[in-house]
């Protein structure tokens, strides 16, 4: 009986807003950086940061639509593999069928778009659980990408296609401003339009969400095959960055971009997330990989530090959500 | 996604067993079948030498696959299952060259297995966190932990004894083979017959009944959970001992073949449906074409293609027979 009181104050005493996951995560991402910035000096300066943005950028770009599709309850495990492909794609249509790089780079864009909309027109026509799809396609696209090359891999691009992936664009790092673009693109769209509110809907209650007449299986559609455009997109950057085409670009993807969404608070279990969520899970994965490294920590414990964080912040989070809910 | 559930739950029992009976009948067919199509190509495929070795090198995989069934048939996942295989594949060697008596090593990656996965277990029981994640973190955390602590050293110099993976029982069965097939027909049994195995399959299929039935949720994905730990402990052991040196490093992609014995061999992602006898026919047949493949001089680069349109193939051609049999209810 004195619980229920008890718990009104606790409401009263400490804002809502502060136990946000996002408000959580951006407080230890501050505390992150002040205590790796104190370890070491080249950590805090204008020009490493901006390079840890051109680093996470290919990551960041499928991490937007995979917080879409995540809130939806659904997700998407071969956007490693689409990139891949794409990648492969790209250098294989110029370099061996002759196409004029732009033909080429719009021929990798349109095939990642149609790899994600296998996965959508499956998941949503034979109602294949996206899990199990993006299993399948995962191991198809990686394997298309695998033959069509046989191991081999081209380089030698001309000059202009390297500006993307290495260039600066009024001092910033020209992919740097394709990821901000889409960042703000994916935030007004998901919290401003129908759109945008019709994948809280799915993800909160499909069913209902079916009843109340809302286009359910197109808006699925168009999401999967968004995230498939965004990983071709992934790859053009990623190939202009690292000058070659290779079938393993992209192995793991699957798992730094969904440890990056639900990092930033949006749950598996649909119906919730922010991209400001996704950004900060983004920013906080990046920095410490950088960070811990700068700090003399080898790169493959940074691994464990992040999947710990992510097992870590899940916890807290839905004992926060448990707590809110006064489960 | 409920429906389709629901309707796998709710469908008569003769006829569901009818239909996984199928589904393993077909899968026995597919081996036989491509072992006789490939070995009309080219005749050295069907010696006995290959077949062996197809089956020794990947017995392995179904082993591991019929822990990953029972995961999958609760209704959970794991992605952590590769990275755990090297780490304990790692932890065996080491401790195999360092002196210690081989049974110690061998019980070391079986013990160490039922750890970290009875630690998984209860996190995604327990606290409610979902498995994709807490399995991800884990994967994370194996994969680094191991190579930050070995450096991805090759271990070399095992002792002869420690190769359990030689032993041929009655000196004509391997014992990866012996293991593979004892493990399926005991797990296949105790998931048929006995009510701790029949409360997989409640859990997976409808939790709210399962817990109305008096089912504890929890305790029985621990106890999964735990049962997956075992095997996978089994499955590092047939691993690391068929090897001369072990790489200290996460086997690439062994959770994705994994994962696809389970669903080839017909157990539902939805939870609920599936048996390990299916699981085991689908990891010797993915072993199987992953070999004919070479038989038949098409590129080993091809191998993940193939791999990805089964996977498709069967998990669309499962979902509309069942799909199917709802329809066919209704009236």
């Amino acid at each position: 009986m004195s619980e229920v009181p008890l718990r009104h104050h606790a409401k009263r005493v400490v804002p809502w807003w502060l136990l946000r996951h996002e408000t959580m995560l951006a407080l230890i991402l501050l505390i992150a950086l002040i205590v790796l910035g104190s370890m070491n000096n080249r950590f805090l300066t204008l020009d490493n940061l901006l390079n840890q943005g051109r680093l996470t950028t290919e990551v960041g770009l499928i991490a937007l639509p995979m917080t879409f599709i995540i809130i939806t309850g659904g997700i998407d495990l071969s956007v490693g593999s689409i990139v891949g492909l794409c990648a492969i794609l790209l250098g294989y249509s110029w370099k061996v069928l002759g196409f004029p790089l732009p033909l080429a780079i719009c021929f990798s864009l349109l095939v990642g778009a149609a790899a994600g909309f296998l996965n959508g027109i499956v998941i949503t026509r034979v109602k294949v659980p996206p899990l199990i799809m993006t299993i399948a396609t995962l191991a198809l696209y990686r394997g298309l990408a695998e033959g069509i090359s046989q191991a081999r891999s081209v380089r030698g691009y001309p000059e202009w296609f390297y500006f993307i992936g290495q260039e600066n664009f009024f001092g910033v790092p020209a992919q740097l401003w394709l990821l901000l673009i889409a960042i703000v693109v994916s935030a007004i769209v998901l919290d401003r339009t129908t759109f945008g509110r019709t994948l809280y809907a799915i993800g909160n209650n499909e069913t209902a969400a079916r009843f109340s007449g809302l286009p359910v299986d197109r808006v699925k559609l168009i999401i999967y095959t968004l995230s498939g455009l965004m990983a071709g997109l992934s790859a053009c950057v990623l190939v202009s960055r690292v000058t070659t085409t290779r079938s393993d670009m992209g192995i793991g993807y699957e798992l730094d971009v969904i440890a990056a969404v639900v990092l930033g608070g949006t749950s598996i279990f649909g119906g919730v997330g922010t991209i400001w969520g996704t950004v900060i899970g983004l920013a906080m994965i990046q920095l410490l990989k950088n960070g811990l490294a700068l700090t003399g920590v080898k790169g493959d414990a940074t691994i464990v530090v992040i999947g710990t964080v992510l097992i870590l912040s899940t916890l807290v989070a839905s004992a926060l959500q448990r707590r809110r809910e006064g489960v | 996604m409920t429906a389709v559930t629901l309707a796998g739950a709710e469908a008569d029992p003769r006829r569901r067993l009818k239909v996984l009976a199928s589904q393993e009948a077909l899968l026995a067919i597919a081996v036989i079948v491509l072992a006789i199509a490939v070995g009309l190509y080219n005749p050295r495929f069907l010696a006995a030498r290959n077949l062996s070795d197809v089956l020794l090198g990947n017995a392995y995989i179904a082993v591991a696959a019929v822990g990953m069934s029972m995961v999958i048939i609760s209704g959970n996942i794991d992605i952590s299952v590769g990275a755990l295989i090297g780490v304990l594949a790692t932890i065996s060697g080491t401790l195999a060259v360092n002196g210690a008596p081989i049974v110690v090593a061998w019980l070391a990656a079986v013990v160490a297995g039922i750890l970290v996965m009875a630690l998984q277990g209860a996190i995604i029981a327990y606290l409610r966190i979902p498995a994709i994640v807490v399995t991800l973190g884990m994967l994370s955390i194996l994969k680094g932990g191991l190579i930050s602590v070995t450096g991805g050293k090759w271990i070399t110099d095992l002792p002869d004894s420690f190769h359990l993976a030689d032993i041929e029982l009655f000196g004509v069965l391997p014992f990866p083979v012996f293991l593979m097939i004892l493990v399926t027909i005991l797990a296949a049994l105790w998931m048929r017959y006995s009510a701790s195995g029949r409360a997989i399959y409640a859990v997976g299929g409808n939790a709210e009944a399962a817990r109305l039935c008096g089912i504890s949720r929890p305790r029985t994905v621990v106890m999964v959970f735990v049962l997956h730990g075992f095997f996978a402990g089994a499955a590092a052991l047939l691993y690391a001992t068929q090897l001369r040196v072990i790489q200290s490093t996460v086997p690439p992609n062994l959770e994705l073949t994994i994962i696809t014995a389970a669903v080839v061999g017909g157990v539902s992602i939805l939870g609920g449906v599936g048996t390990v006898i299916g699981a085991t026919l689908a990891a010797v047949l993915i072993a199987e074409i992953a070999s004919a493949l070479v038989f038949i001089d098409v590129s080993p680069y091809w191998i993940r293609a193939v791999q990805g349109v089964l996977i498709l193939v069967t998990v669309i051609a499962d979902i509309l027979r069942r799909r199917r049999m709802a329809g066919a209810r209704a009236p």
